[in-house]
């Protein structure tokens, strides 16, 4: 790609990484996560390849067991903190990077494990483990952005592929990234998908959620998980009354509060608000 | 072809003229009526059962139709019933529009790609060359439809790919014989009876359908239908059905000054209220047959060198639609619902000179939380501000009038749909005022 076009404003230092001589170098890590967000990354492996020469990627342990110390231009971060040892290797990371960009559920909000957030960890331990002694673990599970500050984050349970190339050409190019925040229901309806809620009465958190995935669940008659964490300005509160109006039971709302963005401020407080007393440790 | 030779399908067709909206089709026509305007290269879209209600789709004969069907519709609820009888079309209108047929939710604009020598070749995509023959449409539908023209096609910007769709379009309406709860079509002035702007309208009784005929393009296709004139009691009986909607319609709307109410009330309580309740999720504007704003998004492959630029539907709802330099012009969800109700009901009279809802209903069934934007208008109505809080912007009488209906338009008396929907009649620069009037009037009302 030659820069010829470019104005001059927008190959500053700070606006991207197209104006340095050598390829930016990428490295991917990961926390406490499943890695289906890093395989997202792998399955990419096409648009990769065309960017070849425009992007190294020196650590990504996924991917090669060949890895290259820092400094990096830009990291992308897979996982939550959950143990004392990664609450410190973040901030190295973060020290190292030009640009750190949190990847999905776990990275933004905590993911699915912040449940323990809810519960004793010691108990769950127990439970879990036969010699819990040997665990190590801190009682929470938490955003990256609790730990050090993040550039950008891209939300998903896992990412959608086509939104991280778009984040990679963004800051390639020098351009803030382009994420809607808007709901789920507009890709329904601009896929022609009918409303699962109002056509079939069932349980949807599309109206609360961000948009990220093209509303995948209720084109198959399920209702939307909030994978992508919620949209710009939720009104969670009313979304779920109105259930609640139609009958269900506060109790079982809160799961689906409390599901893969369960710590996500807007989902946490409404799963708080509407059953304070709800004991997540039940489900053990 | 019924009649076979073209000697008396020219005979029938100056006697049929002669005594319009009384041709008579047996049932089975229908399924004639399909195929020969699939055999004329149209594309025919219908209403069809999917994902557990009543969409428009393609429909390539009568048993894609949803006969034997109906719907139970409420604020925030939609359930489709069986009908327990045979009619093709008892039942109101669904979670579609027409809209998605000539305004589709995303359409490539212009193209563009880099060449060897790092320069640009730009391209512009031909608009569709679809013909499409609309297939059930509703006397509110109509109505939007001529609404959607006026901003799309009628004024000094004339979207390209919805004139080449709209302009190649047969429009075979249908009378609606039932009505559900949320349609307001009486209010709105817009049905439920189809009066104009279609070339074939049917009612559908318990034997067959009475048939208007409504163009020449429709006379066209009714002249080669199996067809007879309709008897008075065939006449009566599809009457005595289009009467039976009208008597089920339960939804009002007053219309009486409602531009100057919503506009005298832009800081009444009720606003917090509704923004309480809403989710702000954008499913009113998506489903409504005469919301038109998109977005513009320039799309490219990875290396950069094709570059789509891409329009999709988008939302006044939509937190980013309302961003511009400097930040969110409707930074909460109060102000977005305001945004909403005022535009459509409100400033659109001076933007297009007719109101922006055609009662239809949509925007109530398919909110997920029931809001009814006629109960809105109500609680606003039942204690308006005592005196007016901002100046109104008032349109201006060059800008928006209809010639000769100067003294009608400055006392700010909204019309309904059905009587201003025939007026295309406004100059082009006129238009342009209009809009650039009611986007100033926006802006003022707008910001807190
Ligand atoms: S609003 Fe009127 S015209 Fe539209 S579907 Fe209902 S009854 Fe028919
Ligand atoms: S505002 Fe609602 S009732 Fe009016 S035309 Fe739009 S969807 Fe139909
Ligand atoms: S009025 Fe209803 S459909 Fe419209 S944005 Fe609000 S909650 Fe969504």
């Amino acid at each position: 790609m030659n820069d010829s076009n470019k104005h001059p404003d927008q190959a500053t230092e700070a606006a991207g990484l197209k104006s340095r001589p050598q390829a930016p170098r990428l490295a991917v890590f990961k926390f406490a996560s499943c890695d289906g967000c890093q395989l997202q990354i792998l399955s990419c492996e096409d648009e990769l390849l065309t960017i070849a020469d425009q992007v190294q990627i020196v650590h990504f342990l996924e991917a090669s067991s060949h890895f290259e110390e820092g400094p990096y231009d830009v990291a992308l971060v897979e996982g939550s903190i959950t143990t004392a040892a990664d609450r410190d290797r973040i901030r190295q990371v973060r020290q190292q990077s030009r640009f750190l960009i949190a990847i999905g559920a776990c990275a933004t909000s905590g993911g699915i494990q912040a449940l323990k957030n809810w519960g004793d960890h010691h108990e769950f331990s127990r439970c879990v483990y036969a010699e819990p002694a040997y665990i190590r673990t801190l009682s929470t599970s938490t955003a990256i952005s609790e730990h050090v500050t993040v550039d950008f984050e891209l939300r998903g349970c896992p990412i959608n592929r086509l939104q991280l190339v778009e984040v990679i050409q963004a800051l390639l190019r020098g351009q803030s990234p382009r994420t809607p925040r808007h709901s789920v229901c507009i890709d329904c309806k601009r896929r022609g998908t009918v409303c699962v809620a109002v056509a079939q009465d069932k349980v949807c958190l599309g109206p609360v959620t961000q948009s990220g995935c093209g509303a995948i669940c209720p084109s198959f008659d399920r209702g939307c998980y909030g994978c992508f964490g919620p949209a710009g300005q939720p009104n969670c509160e009313s979304l779920t009354e109105h259930w609640i109006g139609c009958g269900r039971s506060p109790v079982s709302l809160v799961p689906l509060m409390r599901n893969f963005n369960a710590d996500a401020p807007a989902f946490r407080e409404e799963g708080d608000r509407i059953d304070p007393d709800y004991d997540q440790g039940h489900v053990l | 072809m019924g009649w076979g030779e073209a000697e008396a399908m020219a005979m029938s067709r100056q006697e049929t003229l002669a005594n319009a909206a009384s041709l008579w089709l047996e049932r089975s026509t229908l399924d004639e009526l399909i195929r020969l305007l699939r055999g004329e290269g149209f594309t025919v879209v219908g209403p069809r059962l999917d994902q557990g209600a009543i969409v428009y789709g393609e429909i390539e004969r009568a048993s894609d139709l949803p006969r034997g069907w109906t719907d139970d519709q409420k604020p925030g609820k939609y359930r489709l019933e069986n009908s327990g009888g045979e009619a093709y079309f008892e039942y109101n209108v669904g979670p579609h529009s027409w809209k998605q047929f000539f305004f589709p939710p995303r359409l490539a604009v212009e193209r563009a790609k880099r060449e060897e020598n790092g320069g640009w070749t730009f391209s512009r995509p031909e608009p569709s060359d679809e013909r499409y023959a609309l297939l059930g449409v509703r006397a509110c539908e109509l109505a939007a439809i001529a609404v959607q023209d006026r901003v799309m096609m009628n004024g000094p910007y004339v979207d390209r790919e919805y004139a080449a769709r709209r302009e190649s379009a047969l429009i075979i309406a249908v009378n609606c014989t039932v009505a559900a709860e949320t349609c307001f079509c009486t209010s709105m002035g817009s049905g439920p009876r189809c009066q104009a702007d279609f070339d074939l309208a049917l009612t559908e009784t318990e034997e067959g359908f009475v048939l208007e005929v409504g163009t020449e393009a429709g006379w066209e296709i009714a002249a080669r239908l199996e067809h007879c004139e309709a008897s008075p009691d065939q006449l009566a009986s599809a009457d005595r059905l289009r009467h039976r909607a009208e008597d089920q319609i339960s939804k009002e709307m007053s219309n009486d000054g409602i531009r100057d109410l919503l506009l005298n009330n832009l800081n009444h309580p009720h606003w917090d209220k509704v923004a309480a309740r809403c989710l702000s999720c954008t499913n009113c504007t998506m489903v409504c047959p005469t919301c038109f704003c998109s977005t513009v998004n320039d799309v490219s492959e990875l290396a950069g060198d094709e570059v789509e630029r891409v329009r999709q539907w988008d939302s006044c709802f939509n937190l980013e639609f309302g961003y511009t330099a400097g930040g969110t012009v409707r930074n909460s969800i109060r102000n977005r619902y305001r945004q909403w109700l005022t535009h459509k009901l409100a400033s659109w009279h001076d933007q297009f000179d007719t109101s922006g809802c055609v009662g239809c209903g949509r925007c109530i069934t398919w909110c997920p939380v029931g809001i009814d934007l006629t109960e809105e208008v109500e609680a606003i109505r039942q204690q308006p501000a005592k005196r007016r809080e901002v100046p109104l912007p008032q349109p201006r009488p060059d800008a928006c009038v209809v010639p000769g209906e100067a003294a009608a338009d400055q006392s700010n008396r909204p019309r309904s749909v059905g009587q201003t929907i025939d007026d295309r009649q406004r100059g082009a620069s006129d238009s342009a005022e209009a809009q650039q009037d009611a986007s100033i009037a926006d802006g003022g009302t707008d910001r807190e």
